[in-house]
């Protein structure tokens, strides 16, 4: 299988926004944001004047202009309760342009628009912006300490707090019971293309191009932040360069290039610097959990707790709801009799937190599978053993967590078993107890990580899609689901060939444009096939039964009669070759519109894809740097439509998931200066840190929807990132080492090793 | 300043600031748009082009540094997309690629490594792509790519 | 990212080139392979006035073996010292260090003068230069044509001897004494600079990125000329180093680095001697 999308994006490139030669945007002038470079600020004067005589400059706009926006909705009055929508409305809400106050680096405080891009650069520099510096809150411990309020009107930092778990007697059964801190931190998305943006106001509608997971929901904000009516704007999403969670919508930065290109009547267009992005782009992670784990000597786990304080950055945008998907899955694949929960969520000075891979279920998974080695640990049962006795048996499903999820199939001990056998588990025991034995510098670790998750949480949402069968035989497909990078255009032109045998190469695949796909959801929480993919599969029955009527009628047979040949793509009367009547004929009889059927899926149910994930590290013990040499998983999404998409997303996952833990952290200082804010100095994992992935395969059907499809596209970062902490601290553990928060650089390890060995 | 570059082939010539990069005069001038820019600091590779045959990140060159000399995109590589240069063909066939963002500069880091040492081992492959970053492949079908596209190229 | 305005201005001749610096006065920059300035230029940490290209002045790209040393043209670059036969034989540390640097993009471009007068404490090649016991050659219109002991030339960060229009030409590089070298460059990633690098000719021992210069480890090769071992002669790595807290980790886990980088260079060195 080769994807159709490849021959143009290998040999003249994608069209990323930035690419856009539409002849709308022949006249585009370049905005450039002028961001606050302190944390926490009052803004007490800003002075354009400079700026606005520079060469090239159009335009320098401030909050001062925003004067042609509708009110912000009204206080909706949910403050500190539980449960709370996203983002966070009354006085946490998130203006356009900063008012008054900065409260992270890189919140934009104003926009130059120029004629071109270097005369952009030049011109911000002469904004000057007058700072009167506020106390920086910075991480979890500053917001609790609530010494400087980001919302004075607040009258707290902590936006949303669900009380603290009933301190109930469930430990108190238990032969081992251990508690550990966890910090899962905060990572940056960095996907290879930017934010970027294209706008045009003209004859009453505007036209934005936006690098987004999801056209739909972008011209959902936009009406609701601009005051438009949907009907008036036109949203394309044209190639996107990676989203990871990143781009789900439009973010205020977007909104700000559409509404200046209205505002002042010229086509605009954007498109960020990696400094920029590395800052103003939302962030993932950035949980601080205390973890308490306890159960019998002989391995059973009888309780688990989790509480989680979420650092959701300055602004509340998906940060008030990823803890919530955080606990909803605490109890992971184990079958836990007592599971309790509890979160916060705090506004911190820097980037506000959102989606990234995963969302709210890696830090579930970090969480449980960290509790899960450490109470190994206390009661000296090898880890893969705790899990076997603990992870849901096969024959209990639908099995209803302790943490309120209801996984529906799932085949947890084989996957576990099919790794270990897959990894060579025992002959690496051994090898790492010959290693410990000689004293080698080099010591082996090996980290297992079984996980379950959710996908297609919002699976009532729906997802659209519209398909046409032309009167010359091709076919066009109007998905509501959007590809950033994931292979759509392949995997849904082989729905249709195999439904209707229309040949992959005449399916066209048309997504990311709201004047054609007005309904839609998108793409995020790795819900496309199962949403997407179902509604263009029924889609496709719908036109197959429309197709049967006409060529019935055409052959003057009864449909009953009639079937598809689906490996020639032609109606025929049943086993009569020389009735053939092709698709393109049974369009045309039906004339110019084709066959065509529109649908929207709005009965599927979440999926609960699982695996177990093994990393074998080698772990310098001079130096404290860790090395992944092996990554043995396996990762059950359900039927798989393509192994080779689905191979694709689980090598991209593990590296992100692997990135997380041994290199990736946003780091900022005791003022909220980010001191990762380049990509010299955020840790992007390469080639030659990473090895070949040995993926195996399972595939446990999903019964929820027709393709029996799970979700795949976060799998991989689930899985990985617990078992390479735990892989390295593995390697370590002989010298008494329990825990070392991610990453796990090798200053971080070599100081855990350091204190072992100064502790004995 | 005139500024004139061959590039794949063809003479391009402006009149360009001498600041202008020379991924902006690829992008801008040229009109060549594969070649993206991903970073700031010469991280990334996803602006990696050839000049005189040999990889550079085309974000830290000027134009004016490319005065006179060849340079090649990915869009040089095959005549279209019918016929695709043996690396191309590779990362198609290999599934090499996600969102596309990364994959001019990839395939002409990899043009560039082949050139220079045509029958490299998995590890000299990960070595010679340090320099280009990719977040949706885990770089593990890239390398397949390339080991296979320069066993397809070794006369067997 | 762009650099912000500056006239471009590029030499034929290493004679022009210094009468154009000469005329631009003390905001030009003379630019080679550009991949150390050019990044800064785009952050604007650096904002020259005016920027000298020396790129094609072929005469100073060139490795060549002179009378007892090897002469190395400012301006060859990180990838032809990397496969130059002439160095993998005769000076085998300078030849692995050029090809540990950075990316093959960055080898492509950079060159072993721009590294050495750029002044990153951080960069491998100043400290190859120090532990192989280099002279550099610098032409300047003042100055003329003067020798500069690589020992004697880096001052700090970005910070060298080389008056303002004075143009780095040459590396030479004594025939080594001893055949034993080694290069140990510790990183988080193959891409990243060194936490702590070491590099070893014979009996020389210098170190990357443990302050603001290269800086010689004279504490271990005093205990190696008094005879000690390379365990015990490794113990005195970090002494006299000034090396800072930084995003890699704290000082003394770097100073813990020499010592066990010094240490494996040592012995990797004696298995070559």
């Amino acid at each position: 299988m080769v994807r159709t999308e490849d021959p143009r994006l290998l040999t003249v490139g994608g069209t990323y926004v930035d690419d856009l030669r539409e002849p709308e945007l022949a006249q585009a002038a370049r905005v450039t944001f002028v961001r606050s470079p302190i944390a926490h600020a009052l803004i007490t004067g800003i002075d354009v004047s400079a700026a606005r005589e520079a060469p090239g400059v159009v335009a320098v706009l401030t909050a001062a202009d925003l004067d042609d926006l509708p009110p912000p909705p009204p206080d909706s009055g949910l403050t500190g309760t539980e449960g709370l929508p996203f983002p966070l409305g009354g006085h946490w809400s998130e203006p356009l342009f900063a008012v008054d106050r900065v409260r992270f680096v890189g919140e934009p405080v104003a926009m130059v628009i120029t004629d071109d891009r270097y005369q952009g650069e030049d011109a911000a520099e002469l904004v000057s912006v007058d700072y009167e510096q506020l106390p920086a809150v910075v991480g979890v411990a500053g917001a609790l300490a609530g010494e400087s309020l980001l919302f004075p009107p607040a009258g707290s930092n902590v936006a949303v707090s669900t009380g603290t778990p009933a301190d109930s007697a469930a430990f108190d059964g238990c032969d081992a019971v251990v508690e550990q801190v966890i910090v899962n931190q905060r990572l940056a998305p960095v996907p290879l293309e930017g934010r970027a943006a294209a706008a045009r106001w003209a004859d009453g509608k505007l036209t934005l191009w936006v690098s987004t997971q999801n056209a739909q929901i972008a011209r959902f904000i936009l009406a609701g932040a601009l005051g438009l009516d949907p009907a008036n704007i036109r949203v394309v999403a044209p190639d996107v360069g990676g989203g990871f969670g990143a781009k789900i919508g439009v973010d205020r930065d977007g909104l700000l290039v559409a509404w200046a290109a209205k505002h002042i009547g010229r086509a605009l267009r954007w498109a960020e610097t990696r400094s920029e992005n590395m800052l103003a782009m939302t962030h993932g992670r950035a949980q601080r959990q205390v973890v308490k784990i306890g159960g019998t000597r002989d391995g059973r786990i009888l309780a688990y707790r989790l509480e989680i304080v979420q650092d959701t950055g300055a602004y509340s945008r998906m940060g008030g709801f990823l803890p919530f998907l955080t606990s909803l899955m605490a109890a992971g694949p184990y079958d836990i009799a007592h599971v309790e929960t509890a979160y916060q969520v705090v506004m911190t000075n820097a980037t506000p937190i959102s989606a990234y891979r995963g969302a709210g279920r890696p830090e579930a998974t970090a969480a449980i599978e960290r509790a899960v080695d450490l109470f190994a640990a206390e009661i000296g049962m090898d880890a893969t053993e705790v899990r076997r006795i603990n992870l849901v048996p096969a024959d209990k499903f639908p099995y209803t967590s302790g943490s309120g999820a209801t996984y529906d199939t799932g085949e947890y001990v084989a996957g576990l078993d099919k790794v270990l056998t897959g990894a060579g588990y025992a002959e690496l025991r051994a090898e790492q107890a010959r290693r410990r034995e000689t004293g080698d510098v080099l010591q082996l670790g090996i980290g297992v990580a079984s996980y379950v998750e959710i996908t297609a949480a919002d699976a009532d949402g729906g997802e659209t899609a519209r398909l046409v069968v032309h009167d010359d035989g091709t076919a066009t497909v109007y998905t509501g689901s959007s590809a950033h990078g994931q292979g759509h255009h392949t995997a849904w032109a082989m729905l249709v060939q195999a439904e209707l045998g229309i040949d992959m190469s005449k399916v066209t695949v048309i997504h990311g444009d709201t004047d054609l796909i007005p309904m839609g959801v998108g793409t995020y929480a790795s819900r496309s096939l199962q949403l997407g993919g179902v509604a263009l599969q029924k889609a496709a029955i719908e036109v197959k039964e429309l197709g049967r009527k006409v060529a019935a009628e055409m052959l003057e047979a009864s449909e009953a009669d009639l079937e598809l040949d689906v490996d020639r793509g032609v109606w025929q009367v049943r086993g009569d070759p020389a009735t053939s009547t092709t698709w393109a004929q049974v369009a045309a009889h039906v004339g110019e519109a084709g066959l065509a059927a529109d649908v929207n899926y709005t009965d599927g149910k979440p999926t609960f894809p699982f695996g177990t994930h093994l990393a074998v590290t080698e772990v310098d013990t001079e130096t404290g740097k860790a090395r992944l040499i092996r990554h043995v998983t396996v990762d059950d999404a359900g039927t798989v439509l393509s192994p080779v998409l689905a191979e694709g997303q689980r090598h991209g996952g593990i590296a992100q998931g692997v990135a997380q833990a041994l290199l990736e952290e946003m780091v900022y200082d005791a003022e909220g200066n980010p001191v990762t804010g380049t990509l010299v100095d955020y840790a992007i994992i390469t080639a030659t840190e990473l090895p070949s992935f040995e993926l195996l395969a399972s595939e446990t059907p999903a019964t929820v929807n027709p393709l029996g499809a799970k979700g795949i596209g976060e799998a991989g970062t689930i899985g990985a990132t617990p078992a390479t902490q735990n892989s390295v601290i593995d390697a370590v553990s002989h010298l008494g080492i329990r825990h070392i928060d991610m990453p796990l650089t090798p200053a971080r390890v070599w100081a855990a090793i350091s204190e072992a060995r100064e502790s004995r | 300043m005139k500024v004139t570059v061959t590039v794949n082939g063809g003479e391009v010539a402006a009149e360009v600031a001498d600041r202008t990069l020379l991924v902006h005069f690829l992008r801008d001038v040229a009109g060549l748009t594969a070649t993206n820019v991903g970073c700031d600091t010469s991280s990334c590779g996803a602006c990696t082009v050839l000049l005189d045959g040999r990889s550079v990140k085309s974000c830290t060159v000027l134009a004016a540094q490319a005065d006179g000399r060849q340079v090649t995109t990915v869009e040089g590589l095959s005549s279209g997309s019918e016929e695709l240069h043996p690396v191309q063909q590779a990362f198609r066939a290999e599934h090499g690629l996600q969102c596309g963002f990364c994959t001019p500069g990839m395939v002409m880091a990899s043009v560039s490594l082949l050139a220079e040492n045509p029958s490299p081992t998995e590890d000299e492959v990960r070595s010679a792509l340090e320099g280009n970053l990719c977040r949706c492949t885990g770089y593990h079908n890239i390398v397949r790519a390339v080991l296979a596209a320069a066993s397809e190229r070794r006369p067997s | 990212m762009i650099p912000a305005p500056f006239t471009y201005q590029r030499a034929s001749s290493v004679d022009e080139a210094l009468e154009l610096a000469a005329r631009a006065g003390e905001d030009a920059k003379f630019l080679a392979g550009g991949h150390s300035l050019m990044p800064l230029m785009k952050l604007r940490l650096a904002v020259p006035e005016t920027l000298i290209d020396i790129g094609r002045l072929g005469e100073l790209s060139y490795v060549r073996a002179d009378d007892g040393h090897i002469a190395v043209g400012a301006l060859t670059t990180h990838d032809d010292i990397a496969r130059s036969d002439l160095l993998a034989s005769e000076l085998p540390l300078l030849a692995h260090a050029a090809s540990q640097i950075g990316d093959p993009q960055v080898r492509h471009c950079g060159t072993i003068g721009g590294s050495l007068a750029h002044s990153d404490p951080a960069a491998d090649l100043p400290a190859v230069a120090v532990a192989l016991g280099a002279t550099f050659v610098a032409r300047g219109r003042r100055s003329g044509t003067r020798e500069i002991a690589a020992g004697d030339f880096f001052l700090s960060l970005f910070e060298t001897v080389l008056e303002p229009g004075e143009l780095l030409t040459e590396i030479r590089i004594p025939k080594p004494q001893s055949a034993g070298w080694s290069f140990q460059k510790f990183a988080k990633r193959g891409i990243d600079w060194a936490i702590v690098g070491v590099a070893v000719q014979g009996p020389n021992v210098a170190l990357v990125n443990m302050g603001s210069t290269p800086i010689r480890a004279r504490g271990v090769e005093q205990a190696l000329a008094a005879g000690s071992g390379p365990r015990e002669a490794a113990a005195h790595a970090a002494e006299g180093t000034s090396a800072s807290d930084d995003l890699n980790g704290p000082r003394a886990y770097r100073e813990h680095l020499a010592r066990v980088l010094v240490g494996r260079a040592l012995a990797e060195a004696a298995s070559r001697g």
